[in-house]
């Protein structure tokens, strides 16, 4: 069955094992420059200039030639710009450049269209439109390659963020609210998971007897220090955060008890991978590594107006149980487990659902304080995540390929890497990604 | 504090019509008897679309909060930071709602107190409820 008869989508249990294992593989990554913000005028720092930029390392690193591209997945889902996100994502409007640049394309946003204009790619001949974000554009990649729509395809994912601040403009400076919004904007939630992970966390802290200082700041800390092991993460570029648990624990309130250092940082910077048929794959640059499976959709929603810990363990449970039972690995299999960490809430009862070194319900705070070293036994998060390198929401993606190739340099994990779970997958999104360093 | 006014639709006119009669309704399934708010066109539990509006007791429990110290609402950033409270209902505690919990200090909810609904104007001839706590 193809994408075209099914849907690519895998967003429900009872799907068994992907179909297509050991049949696509991921050959390579390339990162454009992390910058805090794109300044409006440097076109050399434009989003369509780094997306050109990246894919052509992600290229380098795979041994391709652009001509050997015959799929292009271009995401035009990021924060600002014309596209993606509520009105209140749109928040730095500025008159256009001259043409080309005569809308947000290739400045903000980068769609395929542009890339394919813009770009040497020839014979691409499977272009998708509304292609959704990289936890699900990933596994859209795999399944096209599987499909047969295409033999190498080049994913494309761009982050942006431009002067001024995440959301404080459209809706969220109306009088009046509709829809979703009239349940929680009235009481000053402008919504989103800075809120409704926040709860559940109480909630935990409470039931299992710990603190949100002492469950999350050892991991927040430690998502730096692996972070600062990128060469291209924000923190190697800009200069350490040399972030200690006192800085974290001090920092300042956002939605109290979440605080600024449990909040990625919103940067500007495109990534770009490569994935081909194992066919082709074996003679590319870089040992394959081979997709188990890939996952769409959620795990479940609130019950009620604001999500609480019942509703957070149920949804994460079902998502495991899809991810496991597409891949079919156990928990005990996994090596690598680089979930999303967009905010450090996220991370207790994920760690948790997946049961990933035998933590079970409640074990997580416990876990968290001991050793998560990349060179430890248990080195959780090896990537660094968001925290450690800045919203760029590829860290999770780039440290999986790198450990199962053995190339993770000084993050590389001193135990066993020949499976990896990543994602990007905010809240109770199933948005992951299975990959092995052998074709099972 | 000056706060976002709510725009009923269609599924939540009724609702806002009972708040602005200072009564506090939630939509009950009669076919499964469970309690649903924030309404949905269907019962999440069962399916069902036998959905009638059902008045609550207006009595709750502080669950846990959070302090809103940079938000990002117009109308109520100038009053930050402040509460933002999860309140149970005591009929059924997983029927949840927000609350500011008025007169109550940033930082100082006390969690696990009981609260009972009031009424508070947010626009013209439009309320929304909050909780106090019960003394």
């Amino acid at each position: 069955m193809t994408t075209q008869e099914t849907g690519w989508r895998r967003d429900k249990e009872g799907l068994g094992l992907w179909p297509h294992q050991g049949k696509v593989a991921i050959t390579g990554w390339g990162m454009s420059p992390v910058d805090r913000r794109w300044d409006g005028i440097s076109m050399n720092k434009t989003l369509g200039a780094y997306a050109i930029l990246a894919s052509q390392l992600a290229l380098e690193d795979a041994g391709v030639k652009p001509e050997e591209v015959d799929g292009l997945l271009c995401c035009e889902e990021n924060m600002a710009g014309a596209v993606g996100g509520g009105s209140s994502a749109i928040w730095a409007p500025r008159p256009y450049f001259d043409s080309p640049y005569d809308s947000e394309d290739g400045l903000t946003v980068v769609s395929g269209e542009w890339m394919l204009k813009n770009m040497n790619l020839p014979n691409v001949k499977y272009a998708p439109e509304h292609v959704p974000a990289i936890g699900e554009q990933m596994g859209m990649a795999a399944q096209a390659v599987a499909d047969g729509m295409c033999d190498v395809a080049l994913v494309v994912y761009t982050a942006n963020n431009l002067e001024g601040r995440y959301r404080q403009g459209g809706e969220n400076e109306d009088d009046y609210v509709g829809g979703n919004r009239q349940w929680s904007a009235p009481w000053g939630s402008h919504g989103g998971l800075m809120y409704s992970t926040n709860i559940p966390l109480h909630e935990y802290c409470a039931k299992y007897g710990t603190t949100w200082e002492e469950l999350l700041g050892p991991f927040v800390v430690n998502q730096h220090r692996n972070g600062l092991m990128n060469e291209w993460g924000f923190y190697s570029l800009h200069g350490a955060s040399g972030l200690t648990y006192e800085d974290y624990v001090n920092s300042r309130p956002i939605i109290y008890p979440l605080r600024l250092w449990d909040c990625d940082r919103p940067v500007n910077a495109v990534g770009a991978f490569v994935f081909a048929s194992a066919e082709r794959a074996k003679d590319m640059r870089h040992k394959p590594v081979y997709v188990l499976n890939h996952n769409q959709g959620s795990g479940g929603a609130a019950r009620s107006t604001q999500e609480v810990l019942e509703d957070t363990e149920e949804a994460k449970a079902r998502v495991a149980r899809m991810v496991y039972e597409g891949s079919g690995l156990s928990p005990r299999d996994v090596d690598i487990f680089n979930p999303y960490d967009g905010y450090s809430t996220f991370m207790p009862t994920t760690l948790e659902a997946f049961e990933w070194h035998g933590v079970k319900k409640g074990d997580a705070a416990d876990f968290l304080k001991g050793d998560i070293s990349v060179e430890g036994p248990h080195p959780f998060c090896s990537g660094g995540g968001n925290l450690g390198n800045g919203r760029t929401r590829t860290a999770m993606y780039i440290d999986s390929i790198e450990q199962l190739r053995g190339t993770a340099g000084r993050r590389q994990v001193t135990v066993k890497a020949e499976t990896a779970i990543c994602a990007f997958a905010p809240g109770n999104s199933a948005a992951y990604l299975c990959l092995s360093s052998s074709a099972p | 504090m000056p706060k976002p006014i709510p725009l009923p639709n269609e599924l939540s006119s009724p609702f806002w019509t009972a708040v602005n009669e200072k009564r506090l309704e939630v939509q009950n399934c009669t076919d499964c008897k469970t309690l649903q708010y924030p309404p949905r066109p269907a019962c999440r539990n069962c399916g069902s679309e036998k959905l009638e509006w059902k008045e609550t007791s207006g009595r709750g429990h502080i669950l846990a909060f959070m302090v809103v110290a940079d938000g990002r609402l117009a109308r109520t950033r100038p009053d930050q930071p402040f509460n933002l409270a999860v309140i149970t209902l005591d009929e059924d505690p997983r029927i949840n709602f927000y609350s500011n919990l008025p007169g109550v200090p940033a930082w100082r909810a006390p969690v696990g107190s009981p609260v009972e609904v009031m009424f508070e104007e947010v626009g013209p001839g439009q309320l929304i409820h909050e909780w106090k706590l019960v003394s």
